[in-house]
């Protein structure tokens, strides 16, 4: 670790503290905000997530390796975290930080976006299935449940062996293509019982149709269900990945990914335990955090619930 | 053109039938209804729960849950020369809100939690005259004011949850009035509030009611409020009107047994009496309507002709319309309790 990379560590941190206190200033004025940050942990994850992104975008300044450099090419050593190699290095001889800070553009990327496929398509079918009902709802929801039943990894397994060396947005598509099964029930059951609520019918009352009443009338009432399993989705699609990336096609090699240096770690876990324990904890870390801020989002979205 | 004045809304026949699960078969909430609202006028809608009140105004937006319910074919509703009951989607709901507009029983959970009052009355001006975002706000903070909430600049961003119910109604008045409808479907406006809320909301419905001339379909299951702000009532049991009158007449001459009933249940300060009356038992289950006439379990004076054949509204020959589905229309004599 160079002075350099020290420093940018340094300010990655400065920025994630400065950006949450930022955020709990607007919430001494707005309600809203006010009610996000009711919860303690919900803080501490948008202070993670931050520093997380930010060490993600500015990788090169922060890595003091290049994350694909064998450093000891010859003897191939484990090196125990020291000042030098802050999180030692792997069995091909890698620096495990550099290749933390470079895996979470791959890793935040693939789940972000992952998870954002998957929930914005599980929503619309949901919605769809669970407004409209009657034979469209009989037929997306079988659909689901073949979806369901079929296993993920098979359906990716067989994606892959159609497309040799999976390009970055493929992999992202396959995945979230493959994760929305769940949201869209839970979607469906909220919008069951949301539709036959009273301002639902006052709505259509007024002469709203059918697409404003689900955009402005129902789905903002199941938004607390979405946001959490939209967290909870970024955490599985993490996990997923480093799945796909343990059985070989996930994120080719040499390309870091927190789920493929998991598997590249594995066979050393007992000599280098170090090699797998850090991007697992980025993956806890993130899971969590991820978590936390749902919890935070879900009370800034219910007015009804004000915690003071 | 001669004769009686233009009718604004035009009930016939409808049936609105709901199919139920397991088998039990079809509940037959309204069942041949029929009636006309004058432009400007009061109609009370009046019957105990489960007589179809509700169901029937649902059933003049089309707002009846499909399925399980549904309207069946032959009935007529028709606004302004226009059957609604046949109108393509986008039409009707160019009715609805604008032409005719409809507030709820439950002040509480009529209003959606997580938009502000001013967004959720501005909702319809948006809709029907696309006003901009802007210009809607300040049209609802103008109907809040006219619906008498203080501070109506400060209340438009207010969240339901932060308004008392008497206030919550009064949103719930201003969201149906702002496109100034020709027609409101009050469907048990004051039912959740307070005695005193009450008076007040039903104050400020007349006076609405006069500023903007529009009709009021008032359905209730208080004769007390038909007799104060109802110009004709219509009276229902189960599923079926059996009494029509304006209300003068409804209250000095009830004719159907259940009307009787109705009116006796209802405290009176100038007859103190120890207790009040109740109509024997309760309405039947809308899957299984007794035969002949339906109230004749409950009648005091049903005789066998009562239970073999149900009378259709018979003209109680007053000349103004009045008019009872029961046979003591033909046979004033029976007028006899039982018991």
């Amino acid at each position: 670790m160079t002075f350099g990379n020290w420093f940018a560590l340094l300010v990655a941190l400065v920025i994630a503290a400065e950006g949450v206190r930022a955020l709990r200033h607007r919430a001494v004025r707005g309600e809203k905000w006010r009610r996000f940050f009711r919860l303690r942990t919900t803080s501490w994850g948008v202070g993670i997530l931050t520093f997380m992104v930010v060490v993600a975008v500015a990788a090169p300044l922060i890595a003091p390796f290049g994350p694909n450099r064998q450093l000891d090419i010859v003897h191939l050593t484990n090196q125990r975290p020291s000042w030098t190699f802050l999180m030692g290095t792997d069995p091909l001889s890698r620096d495990v930080w550099s290749r933390i800070v470079y895996g979470a553009r791959v890793s935040l990327g693939i789940g972000a976006l992952g998870a954002l496929v998957a929930v914005a398509l599980g929503t619309l079918v949901g919605a769809i299935a669970g407004y409209y009902r009657r034979w469209i709802d009989a037929v997306l929801m079988r659909g689901v449940d073949v979806g369901l039943a079929l296993p993920r990894i098979f359906i990716l397994l067989m994606a892959v062996a159609l497309w040799d060396g999976l390009p970055f947005a493929a992999l992202v598509i396959a995945i979230g293509l493959t994760s929305w099964f769940g949201t869209s029930r839970l979607v469906r059951a909220e919008v069951l019982s949301l539709r036959q609520r009273d301002f639902v019918i006052a709505a259509r009352a007024l002469g709203a149709g059918s697409s404003r009443v689900i955009l402005r009338h129902v789905l903002p009432n199941a938004a607390a269900p979405i946001i959490v399993s939209a967290a909870l989705g970024v955490g599985n699609v993490l996990l997923l990945e480093a799945a796909l990336s343990f059985l070989g096609i996930g994120v080719p090699p040499p390309d870091a990914s927190w789920g493929n240096m998991i598997a590249d770690g594995a066979p050393a876990l007992y000599t280098a335990p170090w090699s797998t324990f850090f991007p697992g904890l980025a993956i806890s870390l993130v899971v969590m955090s991820l978590n936390a801020v749902a919890d935070g989002v879900r009370d800034a979205m219910n007015p009804r619930e004000d915690g003071t | 053109m001669t004769g009686p004045p233009p009718v604004l809304l035009r009930v016939r026949d409808l049936k609105t039938y709901f199919v139920t699960e397991h088998g039990k078969g079809t509940a037959r909430a309204v069942d041949d209804v029929s009636f006309d609202l004058y432009p400007g006028e009061t109609l009370g809608i009046v019957g105990e729960s489960g007589c179809g009140k509700t169901v029937t105004s649902l059933s003049i937006l089309r707002l009846v849950p499909e399925p399980p319910g549904h309207i069946l074919p032959g009935s007529l509703i028709e606004f302004e020369g226009r059957n609604l009951l046949a109108l393509p989607a986008p039409e009707l709901r160019a009715v609805r809100g604008n032409q005719i507009a409809m507030i709820f029983q439950e002040p509480m959970t009529s209003l959606n939690p997580v938009f502000t009052v001013g967004d959720q009355i501005a909702e319809a001006a948006i809709i029907h005259q696309h006003l901009s975002r802007r210009a809607a706000r300040s049209r609802a903070i103008e109907m809040l004011r006219l619906v008498g909430i203080a501070d109506p600049d400060v209340r438009v961003d207010d969240y339901p949850h932060q308004l008392s119910g008497g206030m919550r109604q009064r949103v719930m008045i201003a969201m149906a009035l702002i496109c100034h409808p020709k027609v409101l479907i009050a469907d048990e406006p004051t039912t959740a509030l307070d005695v005193t809320i009450q008076a007040q909301i039903l104050e400020l419905l007349d006076r609405l009611q006069h500023e903007l001339g529009m009709a009021v379909l008032l359905i209730t299951h208080d004769l007390g409020l038909v007799a104060g702000h109802a110009d004709r009532v219509v009276v229902m049991y189960a599923g079926r009107v059996v009494e029509t009158a304006t209300t003068v007449a409804l209250f000095e001459q009830p004719t159907h047994p259940y009307t009787e009933g109705l009116l006796a249940a209802v405290p009176r300060v100038d007859a103190p009496r120890a207790r009040l009356h109740a109509i024997p038992g309760q309405v039947p289950a809308a899957t299984a309507w007794p035969p002949g006439c339906r109230f004749h379990p409950r009648c005091p004076y049903a005789w066998e002709k009562c239970a073999a054949e149900e009378p259709p509204l018979l003209d109680i020959g007053d000349g103004a319309g009045h008019t009872a589905r029961c046979w003591l229309v033909t046979e004033p004599e029976r007028r006899v309790p039982k018991r």
